[in-house]
Formats: structure tokens, sequence, C-alpha cells
């Protein structure tokens, strides 16, 4: 029978909510490493039962836990994620240098091919591969030193590589606040893709690097399009990062932290408008999900089941997620500790857990 | 010194090490534990090094793997003295070491008070 796992990295653990097809009964485990922060975990596509969590605190640093058997049982793997040679500098806030330190990691990505190859999306910003399990971490030095790098300058959660997308040879990573880089070589060589981007309060408003890209997302059966959402407005490409074109339309406010795009409609795309840079809460108390059937520009709000009234949560970048059934699901958490569901596309949602800790990721997977 | 380990190594002293609680999940210990510390003169390196050795998954949680500096949040204590900002190579005072060695004091790894 058909399950469906969503894994929800929070402030202070993991849980792992499980449900059959239907999507409206879960059961919820956890906190996994409680008392911990839980920035991303995601499942390998190759093996399911393969998991991967970024597990920190700024008291005790960084472990990577994998699970064997789908997040009943863990282990701790490497931590070691050193920066290959001088790792150099990069612009610190108030425009000195700075040399590169590692702090976190963000993102994990698994490879869609092999379980025991995941790649480490890093804060100071860097990617890192393990082909091992997570035992052993190898930077792929290309990215860090991309020879824009030095310029890059941390955003207000620092500098982070926050999105990883993996298609073959190619691959996608986004930083804040750097922008997007694109390497076509696995990862070898990176040039930075942010020809469109647009952002008031950086010295020059088209730079090739410098912007605040929150998330990126690509669908699996269109690799040259990418929908984005940045500090401020959402964002596509049907050149593979060459080129973007602004698509917030009839948005109430272009700020936000996720984007997600439906499993099965390439040009149905999910956001959840924020108030704005410095008020990360929905506009006017209300929490609404926005869709676009077009691929963007035309909007329009989701908000049954969702709370209308004196609503103030965030969802941060990596909190939404889809699922591949029929039906599409779509999820988010948030920094409130709620995590809603839709099984239809987002036409309705139910919180599928209520009183978590604030949700920092959300992931899910289908399970024959 | 409780037992000579070889004439290389140095005698071998056994220290009670109290972990906090986060690091004692990790290494799967309950209570205090005890580790065998190989050296000439007791060091705050010599213990940390020991814990590192017999509970790999520690490694970069008390010190920073690259750079072996204390992480900010960590302390160390015995015999009531906090040793945190004492160089690592720095022979313990001669009481508190006394006192380790003897078993009669454990060393502390604490996560300092900060923050929910």
């Amino acid at each position: 029978m058909t399950q469906v796992r969503v894994l929800a990295g929070t402030r202070k653990g993991a849980f792992v909510l499980t449900s059959d097809g239907k999507r409206d009964k879960w059961s919820v485990s956890g906190p996994h490493f409680g008392g911990w922060e839980v920035y991303h975990m995601k499942g390998s596509p190759a093996d399911p039962n393969r998991l991967y969590a970024s597990q920190n605190t700024g008291w005790f640093g960084q472990l990577m836990q994998r699970s064997d058997d789908g997040g009943v049982t863990w282990q701790p793997v490497g931590n070691d994620f050193s920066y290959v040679g001088d790792p150099g500098t990069h612009m610190w806030y108030d425009g000195t240098p700075r040399p590169w330190e590692f702090k976190r990691i963000w993102h994990v990505e698994p490879s869609h091919t092999d379980p025991d190859t995941v790649y480490a999306g890093a804060e100071d910003a860097a990617l890192f591969k393990s082909t091992d399990g997570g035992v052993t971490w190898s930077e792929l030095t290309g990215l860090r030193l991309q020879p824009s790098a030095p310029e890059w300058g941390p955003g207000a959660g620092g500098l982070c590589v926050h999105t990883v997308i993996l298609q073959g040879s190619r691959m996608f990573v986004a930083i804040s606040a750097a922008g997007t880089f694109r390497s076509d070589d696995e990862g070898q060589t990176w040039r930075p893709v942010n020809r469109g981007l647009h952002s008031e309060g950086i010295p020059d408003e088209d730079a090739e690097v410098g912007h605040c890209v929150h998330h990126v997302e690509a669908h699996p059966t269109r690799p040259d399009t990418l929908f984005m959402q940045k500090h401020w407005d959402v964002m596509r490409s049907d050149d593979g990062g060459l080129s973007w074109t602004e698509v917030s339309g009839n948005l109430p406010t272009d700020f936000g932290f996720p984007i997600g795009v439906h499993a099965h409609e390439p040009e149905t795309v999910y956001v959840v408008p924020i108030t704005s840079d410095s008020l990360h809460y929905p506009p006017d108390g209300q929490l609404r999900v926005w869709r676009s059937r077009s691929g963007g520009n035309e909007w329009e709000p989701l908000t049954r089941g969702l709370p209308q009234q004196d609503c103030y949560v965030n969802v941060y970048r990596d909190a939404m997620a889809v699922d591949t059934l029929d039906d599409c699901g779509i999820y988010f958490g948030t920094t409130g500790g709620q995590v809603y569901a839709s099984a239809d596309s987002g036409d309705s949602w139910t919180p599928i857990v209520r009183d978590l800790p604030a949700v920092l990721s959300v992931e899910v997977q289908v399970l024959p | 010194m409780t037992a000579a380990a070889g004439a290389d190594a140095g005698p071998v002293t056994s220290v009670r090490v109290v972990l906090p609680a986060h690091l004692k999940n990790l290494a799967r210990v309950h209570g205090e534990v005890v580790v065998p510390v190989t050296c000439d003169v007791l060091t705050q390196r010599a213990v940390l090094d020991a814990v590192e050795e017999r509970f790999p998954v520690l490694l970069g949680t008390m010190r920073d793997r690259r750079t072996g500096r204390r992480r900010a949040f960590i302390r160390f204590y015995a015999c009531e003295q906090d040793l945190s900002n004492e160089p690592p190579d720095a022979p313990l005072p001669e009481a508190v070491a006394k006192a380790v060695a003897a078993g009669t004091e454990p060393f502390l790894v604490v996560g300092a008070m900060a923050g929910g």
C-alpha cells in the first residue's frame, strides 16, 4: 500500500510523519536529535529508506545523521567539512574581507541514482560531496574558487548554499546573498547565472552577483525552466538560468522564501507571500499560499483550511515540498510549528501536525 | 598515575569526565565516563584527545576540527576552577591535576548557559 512520509526539520529536532496515500491520518515520530537544529533532511530517490539529516547547534557544531530504515534509527556519520587549502576571504557585512569559516550545513541533496552519494550545501558558502553514505566529505572547490567569490557577502541568515539542484552533469546552487550558479561538469566549475535579476539595496542593482536568492526549483521534465523566489521578486528562467524574467504579477507582495512546482503540471507554481523584508509574516495576518497555473504572473490565493486572521508565522525557504501522487500533495511548515498539507494540489489544506518547534524544512517521499 | 603503558607512550591515567547531556546522547553513554589519558603531564588537550579517541563521534563537537580551538559555547571545569581559557597544552594546575589523576574529581565538559 502506498505510504507517504513527510520529513520535518525543526529548531529543536527532526520529526517523521507518515500516512497512507489518502493523506488524511498522520502519525508522528520524534523528536529525533531533540534540542538540535535540523536545517534539512531528505531521502534518497534511489533508496527511499536512506535518509540524511543535517544536525547542528551553536554549542556543539555540525553533525550529519544517516538512517537506513526510513528514519526509525539513525547513526551519526561524518562531520569533517573542511575547506580545501587556504580558504581565502569573502566580503563581510561591513565590506571588509573575512576568511571563509564553516558554520553549518543548510541543505542535503542525495543523488538521484546512488544512495551513497549526497551533496551538502554549507555556510560559509561551499558545496561538499560524499560518495560513501556521508562518512567522508570532500569539497567541490570550483564553487568557492569561482572568480566572483571574494565579492560574495552574507544575507541576514549567513552566506549559505541553501539550494542544490541535480540534473545529471548539470547542477545549480543558490547562495544568499550571492545568487544562482550553474555547473555543466558535475560541479567542477561554476558560473553565475543571474542575468535579469534586479535587486534594490545593492550598489549595482543588475550586478552579476550579489542577489539574495531565497530558493530555486525546477520541474524534472523541464530542466531548463527554473522558478525562483528572490528576496523580493518571483522569477523564472526558460534557458537554464542564463536569463530571468519577473513573474510576480498580481501577488500581494513578492517577498517570500519557498517556491514549489506541482509534480505533474510544470507550469503550476506555489509561493507563500510574506509582508516584507522587515515584517516576516503574512500580509494582514492571513496565511495564504498563492498558486499560478500559468507559470507565473497570474496568481490565485489558496485559503481553504489556512488561518485567515491573527496568523503571524513565517515559512522558510526549504519548508515546502510536493509529493508525486496522482492528486499532487503540497506541504509546508511554519515557524509556528504547524505542517500544513493539501492532497488536492492546494485547493484545501489541513494541519497534519500543529505544535512542533519552528519548522525549518519539509520534504516528502512517496513509498511504494 | 595508575599504570605504565610503555616506554614511549608515557603513563596512563584514568580520568573521570562528565559530558553535557547532548554529548552523552551522541556517545550513547549514561553518567560520567572514564577515559585512559596517556601523557607525562595532564593537560586539557590530553584529556580531550582521550575523550575523542574513545568516542570518535564527539570529534568536532567540543573543539573545532581544523583549528583545535575550543568551541565558543563549551567550557572546561575541574575542582571548581574554570580551565576554559587556559592554553590547551599547559599542565593542569597542580592541585587539579592531582585530584583528577587520583579520580577524586572529574573533568567537566560543560555547555555554556546561553539562550533556549
